[in-house]
């Protein structure tokens, strides 16, 4: 065991072979260099198990290409023709190639309409779901890290922390959140704040279930023993192992999210002053377009929803499999 | 001289829903710095719970009566904070099971730096040399503090262990089962390395293990535990080769010996199953299985005795039988004296 130590040419270093094939095992290199190359490989083979799932690779594709469109929207379409008075066209023109998606009840193109919503739906979901995702790990942790080693305190905090859970979680989502916005004053924060603080319970209880899993472990026993307290046993072992979960679980939250700010937009508790795939529908569904045959009215911003919805689920799922490796053998 | 270690009467009983079940009854030990104590015995005799119960890490349903004095200090009055500072820096465990003791999404190197930054005893930059010092004490290239656990193999991690364990430089290290997962060849190499590691730091070991052969090649003094009391105490050698507790001896007779026939084509096990801790029925609780059982065993439960009443310090033998000691003639004479025996035994007024 005595080997010569530290070149990572001898058998003894890890990931030779890896290492070996790129500087053919002459130079030895120095740990951070070996570091970086293992860690860019690491990367590779992540991109290659992620790449063999096509739904996930056309989800990645349409989220790029989306979320592209909606950083550059302020470069394609003037602010100026979203507004009601300032309407280019006449109302109810269909598709063409002036307006290649037509145009709304005042003359505004809808194609304008969607590249600008897209902007709203993608943030609120971004940051609601970043919202609930918090929200959820920390209480999630805080529960089931108490419950598995806090003594009768920690029992009785973890209890209640759950039980505040369960009230969230039997609470109609959609009720809860209209609710909340509006009593909140109107805007988006408002919304962001009222699709964040219904959708984590399902966050906290996956959460906590990965967290008494990862606290039954042999080297959390290991960390109380050599004198670690709560907070480190929580950020140094617990986080780390409770990460991956909640990874998948935050791709798949950012389509639900999507789809409730559309929701509460079509129900008219959204931010009236700002362009959404949800305000546009409810737009075209106070104008009339369902009965009277206005199909390029609500079709497009519907479409989008669920277009960027799909292609989240897709890229949860993907990720989830590439992930969980159980998940990959079943395909 | 206060000794490193020094255990009196340490219960612990873990409350279950079927009852109040005793794990460890009345355990004494003690252990001076550079001395390396085994502790051998059945599963469910209760060693690993000693091991948990002198760092206090059972959990909330073990109640531990007794005193564990580390350096002079009593562990079990210990406050929180006073506690977690002796963790690891006054006594370290090297756990069974490395392949489960290392968390698999953290360097070995950063986990071996754990305790250091935990009880902040080296500055941060410092810590990856003390990282490479400790990982060539345990015969490792510095080169393998990058790698995760899943790319060791079990030995490799076994060493990462025990080099974790001595990162805060403890004075007492115990070693529970710490090599059981692993084969003959490497068993030998990190016993060895054990040796070395206790000879060179000066340091304290209690060793935990089932197997006796392990034991008697490691440690200077073996105590054998049976249903959570100390049956047998004393010299490794002679505990092993000449064991007087009926339990101890058969424990031995266990293991056969390489080139002696008789062993081979005889081998010799125990009958019977252990006994049950909940189960509170007076006298000696091996009696049950004990090939040499008389009437007496049913009624006394006899402390540990001086096997060889002339020998005094650290080579003194003790047994807890009846065979042993002044109530030795018992045997011979019938049961004439019986009710003298127990009654004269100094240490009985000891016992709740």
């Amino acid at each position: 065991m005595s080997a010569p130590a530290g070149t990572p040419g001898t058998p003894e270093a890890g990931g030779t072979d890896r290492a070996g094939e790129a500087d053919g095992a002459t130079a030895p290199a120095s740990p951070g260099a070996l570091a970086r190359r293992r860690r860019r490989e690491a990367l590779r083979r992540f991109a290659r198990e992620y790449a063999r799932n096509r739904a996930g690779l056309f989800g990645l594709a349409a989220l790029l290409a989306i979320g592209a469109l909606a950083l550059t929207a302020p470069l394609l379409v003037d602010q100026a023709d979203l507004t009601i008075t300032g309407a280019p066209g006449t109302a109810y023109q269909p598709p063409s190639a002036e307006y290649p998606l037509g145009t709304d009840n005042f003359g505004r193109s809808v194609l304008d309409l969607v590249v600008w919503g897209s902007r709203v739906s993608l943030t609120v979901g971004f940051l609601a779901t970043a919202v609930s995702v918090l929200l959820g790990t920390l209480v999630g942790m805080t529960a089931g890290h108490f419950g598995a080693s806090g003594g009768t305190a920690g029992r009785i905090v973890s209890s209640a922390l759950m039980r505040v859970t369960d009230w969230f979680l039997v609470l109609p989502t959609l009720v809860l959140a209209v609710a909340l916005a509006a009593v909140l004053p109107r805007g988006t924060g408002t919304i962001i704040i009222a699709i964040g603080l219904t959708v984590w319970p399902a966050t906290a209880r996956l959460v906590r279930a990965q967290t008494l899993a990862v606290e039954a472990r042999p080297y959390v026993e290991r960390a109380r023993a050599l004198g670690g307290g709560h907070a480190h046993v929580m950020a140094w072992h617990v986080l780390p192992n409770v990460m991956p979960v909640v990874l998948a679980q935050t791709t798949l939250l950012v389509a639900t999210s999507i789809i409730a700010e559309s929701t509460l937009a079509f129900l008219g508790v959204g931010d009236p002053t700002t362009v959404s795939w949800g305000g546009v529908l409810e737009a075209a569904r106070n104008a009339g377009a369902i009965s009277s045959g206005i199909w390029w009215y609500m079709v497009p911003p519907g479409l989008a929803i669920a277009l960027v919805a799909l292609s989240f689920t897709l890229c949860g799922r993907a990720l989830e499999s590439v992930i969980n490796p159980r998940l990959r053998e079943q395909r | 001289m206060t000794s490193l270690l020094d255990v009196r009467d340490l219960n612990v009983t873990y409350r279950t829903g079927g009852g109040d079940v005793p794990a460890v009854r009345g355990v004494d030990l003690a252990l001076d710095p550079g001395d390396t104590l085994g502790l051998a015995g059945e599963s469910g005799s209760g060693k690993s719970t000693v091991a948990l119960a002198l760092l206090r890490l059972l959990p909330g349903t073990a109640g531990v009566t007794g005193e564990v004095l580390l350096e002079g200090e009593n562990v079990l009055d210990m406050r929180w904070g006073r506690l977690r500072a002796v963790r690891w820096a006054g006594a370290s465990i090297v756990f069974q099971g490395a392949m489960h003791s290392l968390n698999p999404v953290r360097r070995v190197g950063d986990q071996i730096a754990e305790p250091m930054a935990v009880h902040g005893t080296v500055p941060a930059g410092e810590a990856p040399a003390r990282v490479t010092a400790l990982l060539e004490q345990v015969g490792l290239p510095h080169s393998r503090s990058r790698d995760y656990p899943h790319q060791l193999s079990g030995g490799q991690r076994q060493r990462v262990m025990i080099a974790m364990a001595l990162a805060c430089e403890p004075r007492l290290v115990i070693a529970d089962e710490a090599t059981t997962a692993l084969d003959v060849m490497i068993q030998a190499q990190i016993l060895a390395l054990l040796r070395r590691l206790v000879a060179e730091h000066g340091i304290g070991m209690l060793m935990i293990s089932h197997d006796l052969s392990v034991l008697s090649s490691t440690c200077d003094r073996v105590a054998i535990m049976y249903a959570g009391r100390i049956v047998e105490q004393g010299p490794a050698p002679e505990v092993v080769h000449e064991p007087a507790h009926p339990y101890a001896s058969a424990l031995s007779a266990a293991f056969p010996r390489i080139g002696d026939p008789a062993s081979r084509l005889a081998p010799r096990g125990l009958p019977g199953d252990p006994p049950d801790p909940a189960d509170p029925s007076p006298g000696c609780v091996f009696r049950p299985r004990c090939a040499v059982a008389e009437a007496v065993c049913a009624a006394v439960d006899p402390p540990l005795w001086p096997v060889d009443p002339d020998t005094e310090g650290a080579s003194t033998r003790q047994a807890a039988c009846v065979h042993v000691g002044p109530a030795r003639p018992l045997g011979a004479a019938g049961s004439g004296g019986v009710h003298a025996a127990p009654t004269a035994n100094p240490t009985e007024e000891k016992r709740p």
